[in-house]
């Protein structure tokens, strides 16, 4: 890495078996205003209970309707917002903890890529100021911070000479893409949240972008939190995808494994709702029925059921438990029928697909 | 509805609460001791130390407060230092004068405005158009009282049509609504109006030309409606606004009078304040913000309660 | 390394969003020629010691009221005899900055304020904007009319009203705005840059929030000069002899049966120059109100 001009960072201090990132218990619940005169306060329970970890050099998918908690799990791990409970680990050192990585470095270390290209870049800033914020922030002296901003503006594929003194308005939403991720990169960061990062731009643009994201990752030996509602996107990008819905976690396994033995109805249904290339794998399963429950007022017992078709008086009563199913011990599955103790008439065969 | 009512009206009342204590306070931003108004500088310290209780004035502030509260909510705002006589009767007389002068003046302001808004926002960069934005210009950045000074010039002491000054003939005081007495209100009311004219003309055109852009109001014209069909929906879903905007207006001229007033002499609140304040009338003063705000606070809340009322888009909610 | 986007057509050079708005501005004739006039009137107070044709202070009981054009007095003399011209130029000097003090002083408290408010957000920002409510209960000329007579006219008194009466709008205005600002993405990216609040506030919040105010306020020059110059008119204001329009067209009243143009002079001049920083606020409206 020579672009590297910051203060020389810790790198890879667990070693390669030490997972990037742990979040564990992740919770956030927000409060929401109850009637005129019920003075009862009111959660909506945005994410609630999330754990998993990222290997270094993977990237994790994380996938799920839109208001199922995935950009909120996004913005409680880059801290821009505090979570209720819930602690992380960053390559073995506490996320502002005692003894741990300061919120500063931690930031330096894992950036950030947002949705909306044109609300993510400062209208009033060149091209060039906005990169070179990050680097001017973290001390870098002005000469050798436009000096990286070059190099990134180049290695995103954008002329520097070019682009370098526009204002955001004059670039189009890919080339603002690649703006934003000329800045995360900047940080010279380990990891990278995107958050729906292409989820704007067109199908064109959008692959160009996401083979940009991949050559970065092996080149920089990154590791991505890649965040979509675009199942298409997320198989082609992760190594591990991680299902979530109304703020839980549902499904995560390895990206095959999710693909071709989806365990969970609701990851069945995501899948089934994706349109297929092939006349002869037609969509069999009828896709998800009905909106998602208001979050406010949450059912006991599994959060699916109102919507799932094979729901039973159990799923009512008792909240399921993320366990393994199949032959991979990474394949986790929060259902009933996956336990064969848990009472649920179709756990103990092969649910029909 | 009836809870947004309810709310509006809950949510007044520590505004008017609020504006009771900016007027209470308004003593104590007077440089110096508010007694040096009521007694001469050389009195003995026992006359002093009396006067002081008289005036409740060596009692803690917020018990002072209370005291003039509890008598202001029934309708006694103490004694005018200047003349002797009840605050509350002479800032009555006053208020009801002002009054009538802001709202004549805010009825031909808005009416003009309306027209001349409508008008140009009809026929958008004719001259009409044209001639409505220069009023409208004009209406905002004129001083008034110099145009009080200019009209007076013009009407009264060239042309001989109107009275310069006061509110009747012989100074009776004693308002009467005939030709004679009507004669006094036009200068007046005229240089009033300009400010709701120039405000209201801007509102009007810019909802005018908006509205005609709207693409229900195109498919209404393309369908073949007539002028007069399209005029009653643009008229519907300007009136909200223009009747938010108005209504302020009418509060802000009852302020804004002042100074008209001042030029022509006009028996009204501006007259009272001028008097409390170079005379140091502490109640006077106090007593006439307090009436005034309180119209202007009452005013607020009667539009808030009404402009969704006659909005049609409240209706489908 | 990938490929180099294909090139687009060449554009017109970059500029900030700053130097656009000028390069509006300067291509404004209407901004322009107004530009010019409130120059004209500036110059004339400012050097008002060495353009003035005589002293604004000497009277003379024979040369009372006399006419426009009269000679040696272009612009004829006041009740007092002293000479028009000079005395309107002096007066600019004290009527002007009256009328731009308090919008300068609501400009930069505001300003700092309402970003406070907006970007602290929570209990603060709603603390602070219910005390700004009261003021809204009180239709402002009569406010600034309570507030410089309850402390007593003067100058410095009626500047302290004057702001007072301004203040709680521009905080509305930069709170709102930064309310918005706050919640685009581009700060929380700038947060993710692991950045202080102070400099986020200066290099993100600020420039955004700048503009929406800047326009506000240069709409309030223009009522600035008509209340300052009403409040001396009322007595309020500056102490006779201080040359000053307000104050000039209140002692010249009782001229206009003798004199009339005379004694409307004065106010012309708060008119032109009221109507100049209105024109000039909507020529900047426009010139900023570009995409972005």
């Amino acid at each position: 890495m020579n672009s590297n001009s910051f203060p020389a960072a810790p790198q890879d201090r667990g070693g390669p078996a030490q997972p990037l990132l742990i979040v564990r218990d992740l919770k956030k619940h927000f409060p929401v205003r109850g009637g005129l005169l019920t003075r009862k306060r009111q959660f909506v329970h945005a994410v609630d209970g999330v754990s998993f970890s990222v290997p270094k050099g993977k990237t994790l998918g994380i996938v799920g309707e839109s208001g199922c908690g995935k950009s909120t799990t996004a913005r409680l791990i880059a801290r821009l917002m505090a979570a209720d409970s819930g602690s992380m680990i960053f390559d073995g050192d506490g996320v502002e903890e005692y003894g741990g990585i300061h919120l500063k470095e931690f930031r330096r270390n894992l950036q950030m890529v947002f949705q909306d290209s044109y609300a993510s870049l400062n209208p009033r800033l060149s091209i060039t100021e906005t990169i070179a914020y990050g680097p001017r922030i973290h001390g870098v002296p002005a000469a050798e911070a436009n000096r990286l901003t070059r190099d990134m503006l180049a290695r995103v594929g954008l002329e520097p000479d070019q682009f370098g003194a526009r204002y955001p308005h004059e670039l189009s939403g890919g080339q603002r893409q690649r703006v934003n991720i000329a800045r995360a990169l900047a940080f010279d960061p380990r990891m990278v949240i995107l958050d729906e990062a292409v989820a704007a731009l067109d199908k064109s643009v959008q692959a160009q972008v996401l083979n940009l994201l991949q050559e970065l990752k092996d080149e920089r030996q990154l590791t991505y939190l890649f965040i979509s509602h675009d199942l298409h996107v997320v198989h082609y990008l992760s190594d591990h995808v991680m299902v979530m819905y109304l703020g839980e976690v549902v499904e995560t396994g390895p990206v095959e494994d999710i693909y071709s033995q989806a365990a969970h109805p609701y990851t069945r249904a995501l899948l089934s709702a994706v349109p297929s290339m092939d006349p002869d794998h037609r969509t069999q399963l009828p896709p998800l029925i009905g909106d998602p429950p208001n979050p406010i007022d949450l059912p006991g017992g599994c959060r699916f059921r109102g919507r799932c078709p094979h729901a039973y008086p159990v799923c009512e009563t008792q909240t399921p438990p993320l366990m393994a199913v199949g032959v991979s011990p990474h394949h986790l599955v929060a259902c009933h029928m996956n336990n064969t103790q848990s009472g649920h008439p179709n756990s103990s065969h092969e649910i029909s697909a | 509805m009836f809870i947004y009512i309810l709310k509006r009206v809950l949510y007044a009342i520590p505004i008017a609460l609020s504006v009771t204590v900016v007027s209470f306070m308004l003593v104590y931003l007077a440089p110096g001791d508010p007694l040096n108004a009521i007694a001469p500088a050389d009195a003995p310290a026992d006359v002093i130390a009396s006067l002081k209780s008289a005036y409740g004035l060596d009692r803690p502030v917020p018990v002072q407060y209370g005291m003039w509260l509890l008598r202001a909510v029934q309708g006694d705002l103490g004694t005018s230092i200047a003349s002797g006589r009840s605050v509350t009767g002479e800032v009555m007389s006053a208020v009801s004068n002002t009054l009538m002068l802001a709202g004549f003046a805010a009825f031909a302001g808005v009416l003009a405005g309306c027209v001349l808004g409508a008008l140009a926002g009809y026929h958008r960069d004719s001259w009409i158009d044209r001639l409505a934005t220069a009023l409208s210009v004009i209406g905002v950045s004129i001083p008034h009282y110099w145009l009080g000074l200019v009209l007076t010039i013009i009407f009264s002491i060239w042309l001989g049509w109107f009275p310069a000054m006061g509110a009747g003939p012989g100074g009776s005081g004693e308002w009467l609504w005939d030709i004679e007495h009507l004669k006094y209100l036009v200068l007046p009311t005229l240089t009033l109006s300009v400010i709701p004219m120039g405000i209201i003309t801007r509102t009007v055109r810019a909802l005018v030309a908006d509205m005609l852009e709207q693409e229900f109001v195109v498919a209404l014209r393309a369908r073949g409606l007539s002028g007069r069909a399209v005029f009653r929906h643009i008229a519907k879903n300007t009136a909200p606004t223009v009747l938010a905007v108005a209504g302020l207006q009418v509060g802000y001229l009852m302020g804004g009078s002042i100074l008209v007033e001042t030029v022509f002499a006009w028996p009204g609140t501006g007259f009272l304040l001028n008097t409390a304040i170079f005379q140091r009338d502490m109640p006077l003063l106090q007593g006439t913000i307090l009436v005034l705000c309180m119209f202007f606070v009452v005013l607020n809340l009667i539009v808030d309660i009404v402009q969704p009322l006659i909005d049609p888009r409240m209706g489908r909610n | 390394m990938t490929a180099y986007l294909p090139i687009p057509p060449a554009v017109a050079a970059t500029r900030s969003y700053w130097a656009t708005v000028w390069y509006q501005l300067l291509r404004d004739p209407m901004a322009l020629s107004i530009t010019f006039i409130l120059l004209l009137i500036v110059s004339a107070a400012v050097f008002a010691p060495w353009l003035a044709p005589a002293d604004p202070y000497k009277a003379s009981m024979l040369n009372r009221l006399l006419p426009i054009g009269s000679e040696g007095h272009l612009l004829g003399t006041d009740e007092l005899g002293r000479d028009m011209l000079s005395r309107l130029m002096y007066g600019g000097r004290i009527s002007l900055l009256m009328g731009v003090i308090p919008v300068l002083a609501a400009f930069i408290i505001g300003t700092a304020t309402g970003l406070l408010a907006g970007y602290v957000g929570g209990k603060l920002n709603m603390a602070i904007m219910r005390v700004l409510d009261v003021f809204y209960a009180f239709p402002s000329v009569l406010l600034a009319v309570a507030i410089s007579g309850a402390l007593g006219p003067g100058m410095s008194n009626s500047l302290i009203a004057l702001s007072l009466i301004f203040i709680p709008q521009v905080v509305r205005v930069a709170e709102s705005v930064t309310t918005q600002v706050r919640k685009l993405d581009y700060i929380e990216a700038a947060r993710m840059s692991g950045a202080g609040a102070f400099s986020i506030i200066r290099v993100h919040v600020l420039s955004n929030v700048l503009g929406p105010v800047f326009v506000y306020t240069t709409g309030l020059l223009s009522v600035s000069m008509i209340l300052a110059s009403g409040l001396s008119f009322l007595g309020l204001g500056v102490k006779p002899p201080e040359p000053e329009w307000g104050l000039m067209l209140n002692t010249l009243r009782s001229a206009i049966y003798i004199n009339p143009w005379l004694a409307a002079l004065p106010g012309v001049l708060i008119f032109i120059t009221s109507i100049a920083f209105n024109l000039l606020a909507d020529s900047v409206r426009t010139a900023m109100d570009i995409r972005r």
